[in-house]
């Protein structure tokens, strides 16, 4: 009778035929079009005069990748060795900081940072601004941190740290734990049972997590218009203006979404030949 | 069995969850602010409270969201499931690539989604047009000769990048059940149903919560998929909050983040502590036994 | 019996697909009007008053800047009946034969809207729009960051104020910024000319003159002093004076932009007569002294300016400040030295286009 199951996914297999493959053809065909409707390779020989652009958002994407790895791990790890309750509770507050929209919760960002923000404004209240005037020479009446490359990374960090914890955890909370029994009773030390048995089991977690951070940290544009200031594009404000922005064309902003497209799939693919075998981990 | 996590090792994760929190509880706490700034503090009012129930825009976007999640919810937990039960009943030839087309709406970035999305159904609206002129002028019966975006296209959008996540969290679910229990139960004289309804189902609960879940989560999180799916007449909260964003974010949608917030907190603390208590009796029972 | 079941499933996914494009097309029986407009651009209450008097429901939009509201309507993602672009904005969608004439039998109010408004270059014989707003774009600057009187353009591109300078995030006026300073027309459509104020906007930002690019992020900005100098409309600036008092407004020596936003009807717009009566009750007195209360903009209709000090004076119990006034509308001598902006053609836009997303890398 199993061969009768695969039936039941036919609606699904339809309706991502019409509504995530025809886009993606949609795409390719505005890529390779004109404005005026004529088969065209010009966008794409514009593509050149963005690679600072390219250049930067994969840079910053890594950049926050890398921070949420450093940090979620651990995370993830001490979670999984706390009591069932706090683990509960835990997974909760990780999931709940998305009820408020991201939005939101960037602007507060942008309040805590600007340069006469509440940050700021601690640091000037316990003298911390003039004790580092004292110590540099400088004069400066506060600490630029809004409009860099670093808030853009802490937004990002901040906005999608959950991707990689969820992912982590629910791999990490499943493992066998014979398997480190096992390990402690051959004589494996901590460290060595970490780096043998628990890091390797949890990789899928790992690769899963660091997709779901990477893809929308390269194309955020939400969070670098706001704590970025704009005057350093990305990718996703490349592409936005191109659709809503200052700078109506549709066809370049496909070509662009392409091309990105073909660098993110073929990255994820890399990394996941790394993984060998492993289907995607689930988020929770 | 396990060691505990030393004073270092809590405090580090203290640490990132005042992180998380920081922002939000800032959010927060503006909600009670008299002035209408989100940096100075001016005492304590529930005005905005006042005013936000007053604010149709906000309460209209506010039903939209809800009203669209829980719908995009609903069907892509039930088409998720029986898709994530047909793919592991396929062979991985035929199963590998379609779960690589199942996992684009994740992969692709959300504007790529909302931008290709947005060019099909114009692309398809136009297309329409002259179908539907065509039609109607045979006199069967008339179709709506202008078709537009709006809750409609907004919710097929919600549902197509809904449905992965289901899959993903049903998937792992149905490759750990032990592959013979279905075939055995049919064996033993079930229907097909019912080997659906008392062997599969049960074993999947939990992925089918979570994916529900996450689904949800994901619906109310969105923008921009939202913004260039939902046309004129339909906005969603995170769209009200983005026209906002850039002039100044009134506390009224602090005050609706924060009651939504709340509300979740709230939910979500009654269900933990019921588990948390079943779960307990449970193991009183055993115990007893 | 599996295979209906799939077959079943498969119609289900069909009748819901058909019936939500159906839902979304069907012409209900409800009277709406979809209108797209700026941020904080109107009195709210303006939109319950006439839902409740017309029992005609408003889904109200906004969009960023005219480019941005361009960009929506080409894509087909925004199906509005009203919309308020500015007078080049709205130049462009005439020449591309995306507007619809207005019936101004249904637009009463129309009369009340002062000659000088009408008849502009975007729409010289009056038949695509109802004004609704008019005011100046200058330079506002926190007089506690800023030592001297800034009158002129060259303090959006000084190295001076490095750091501290907010640049508009539109093509129009940020590159007009730099025509003016350079003494050019806001209109030329000479490309030598438009590409030297490109130079100096970008060079002004590699040297770091530039704290960010802002739209309406601008009010947060200026008023919590993070920011010294920007260029914005007056109507905004005067919102943004009632939350800080250090702020000045000037309309440099050089001249500036003036511009009209107006209210127009889409051709392919589905609620034409809902739109009508939005406008024309939108175009009232009473709905533009409550307009200019709350969004500090000029309002067109002349009953309604003249009577604004007035109103204020009745609503709040103090006098308006003249000089706040004339800010807000500004007077003769002032409007001598701004230019409308115009339509520029197909070429320039493409060389505006390019230039501006060249800017942003």
């Amino acid at each position: 009778m199993r061969n009768k199951l695969p039936l039941l996914s036919i609606p699904y297999v339809v309706w991502m035929a019409l509504f995530v493959v025809a886009p993606i053809i949609m795409v390719v065909i505005y890529a390779f079009s004109s404005a005026a409707g004529g088969f065209t390779l010009a966008n794409f020989a514009r593509m050149g005069t963005y690679t600072v652009v390219f250049t930067r958002s994969f840079k910053l994407a890594l950049i926050a990748t890398a921070i949420c790895l450093l940090v979620g791990y651990p995370v993830s790890y001490m979670m999984s060795k706390e009591g069932p309750r706090f683990q509960r509770i835990a997974m909760v507050l990780i999931m709940l900081p998305m009820w408020m929209n991201f939005l939101l919760r960037t602007y507060s960002w942008m309040a805590i940072l600007e340069n006469n923000g509440l940050l700021n404004q601690l640091f000037q209240k316990i003298g911390l601004i003039s004790l580092y005037n004292n110590i540099f020479g400088t004069d400066l009446t506060f600490f630029r941190m809004i409009n860099t490359q670093g808030a853009v990374v802490l937004g990002m960090v901040y906005n999608y740290l959950p991707f990689m914890i969820l992912p982590i955890y629910s791999v990490i909370v499943k493992l066998d734990h014979s398997l480190i029994e096992a390990a402690r009773d051959l004589g494996a030390n901590s460290f060595n049972v970490f780096r043998r048995v628990i890091l390797p089991l949890s990789l899928p977690g790992v690769l899963s997590g660091i997709t779901m951070v990477f893809v929308p940290s390269v194309s955020t544009f939400a969070i670098s218009k706001m704590l970025g200031g704009g005057t350093e594009m990305l990718l996703g404000d490349l592409i936005e203006q191109q659709y809503m922005g200052g700078a109506y064309n549709p066809q370049l902003g496909a070509a662009i979404s392409l091309v990105m497209m073909v660098i993110v799939v073929v990255c994820m693919w890399v990394m996941n030949r790394f993984g060998e075998g492993e289907e995607q981990a689930v988020m929770m | 069995m396990k060691k505990n996590n030393s004073f270092l090792n809590r405090l580090f994760m203290v640490l990132v969850f005042v992180f998380l929190y920081a922002p939000i509880f800032l959010l927060i706490i503006f909600s009670f602010n008299a002035g209408n700034s989100n940096m100075v503090w001016k005492g304590f009012s529930l005005a905005w409270y006042a005013k936000l129930f007053r604010n149709r825009l906000i309460m209209q976007s506010v039903y939209t969201t809800l009203l669209v999640s829980l719908l995009a919810t609903v069907i892509a937990t039930f088409a998720g499931t029986f898709a994530a039960i047909g793919f592991y009943a396929m062979r991985r030839k035929v199963r590998e690539p379609l779960m690589t087309v199942n996992n684009i709406p994740m992969m692709n970035a959300d504007i790529v989604t909302g931008v290709s999305m947005c060019l099909l159904f114009v692309a398809f609206f136009n297309g329409w047009g002259s179908f539907a002129a065509w039609f109607n002028s045979l006199g069967l019966f008339r179709l709506p000769t202008r078709l537009t975006m709006g809750f409609g296209t907004l919710l097929i959008a919600h549902i197509t990048f809904n449905i992965p996540y289901v899959i993903l969290s049903v998937g792992p679910k149905l490759r750990q059940m032990d592959k013979n229990l279905v075939d055995a139960a049919m064996d033993l004289g079930c229907t097909w149903m019912q080997a659906f309804w008392k062997v599969i189902l049960p074993e999947i609960k939990p992925g089918i919560v979570s994916g529900a879940l996450t689904a949800f989560t994901m619906s109310i999180d969105d923008f921009v998929i939202s913004y260039f799916t939902a046309g004129s007449s339909a906005s969603t909260l995170a769209m009200t909050i983005y026209g906002m964003t850039k002039k100044k974010v009134t506390p009224e949608i602090n005050a609706i983040s924060t009651l939504l917030f709340v509300t979740v907190l709230i939910l979500l603390a009654i269900v933990n502590i019921r588990e948390a208590r079943q779960e307990r009796k449970r193991a009183a029972e055993l115990r007893r036994s | 019996m599996k295979k209906t079941l799939a077959l079943a499933m498969m119609m289900v996914t069909i009748l819901t697909l058909t019936a939500c494009g159906g839902s979304s097309g069907s012409e209900s029986k409800d009277r709406v009007v979809n209108v797209c407009s700026w941020g904080e651009y109107i009195d709210e209450d303006l939109i319950y008053q006439f839902e409740d008097e017309t029992g005609i429901k408003v889904n109200y939009q906004t969009a960023e800047s005219n480019e941005a509201l361009y960009s929506l309507l080409k894509t087909g993602a925004g199906d509005y009946d009203v919309i308020v672009p500015s007078d080049y904005m709205i130049g462009r969608l005439i020449a591309e034969d995306m507007l619809a004439e207005l019936n101004y039998d249904n637009i009463p109010n129309y009369a009340k809207i002062d000659d000088r408004y009408k008849g502009l270059s975007y729409d010289p014989d009056n038949k695509y729009t109802v004004p609704y707003t008019w005011g100046t774009l200058g330079i506002i600057y926190n007089t506690t960051m800023v030592d001297e009187e800034i009158t002129s353009w060259d303090a959006m591109f000084d190295e001076k104020y490095a750091g501290q300078v907010l640049m508009i995030r539109n093509s129009r006026d940020a590159l007009a910024a730099g025509l003016l300073d350079l003494g050019y027309d806001i209109n030329t459509t000479d490309e030598a000319q438009i590409r030297e104020a490109y130079e100096l906007l970008a060079e002004a930002k590699s040297k770091g003159v530039y704290q960010s690019f802002v739209m309406d992020e601008i009010f947060g900005k200026m008023e919590g002093g993070n920011a010294a100098i920007a260029m914005y409309y007056a109507g905004d600036y005067l919102t943004m004076l009632e939350n800080n008092e250090d702020l000045a407004y000037v309309v440099p020596e050089e001249g500036s932009n003036w511009f009209v936003d107006a209210m127009c009807v889409l051709k392919n717009a589905q609620h034409k007569d809902e739109a009508e009566a939005w406008i024309n009750f939108i175009a009232g007195t009473d709905a533009n002294l409550a307009n200019m209360d709350y969004i500090w903009y000029a309002s067109p209709n002349t009953e309604a300016l003249e009577q604004y000090p007035a109103y204020y004076e009745e609503t709040y119990g103090e006098e308006l400040d003249p000089e706040l006034y004339e800010i807000m509308a500004a007077p003769g001598d002032v409007l001598d030295r701004c230019t409308l902006y115009e339509n520029l053609p197909a070429e320039t836009l493409t060389l505006y286009n390019d230039l501006w997303t060249e800017l942003g890398i």
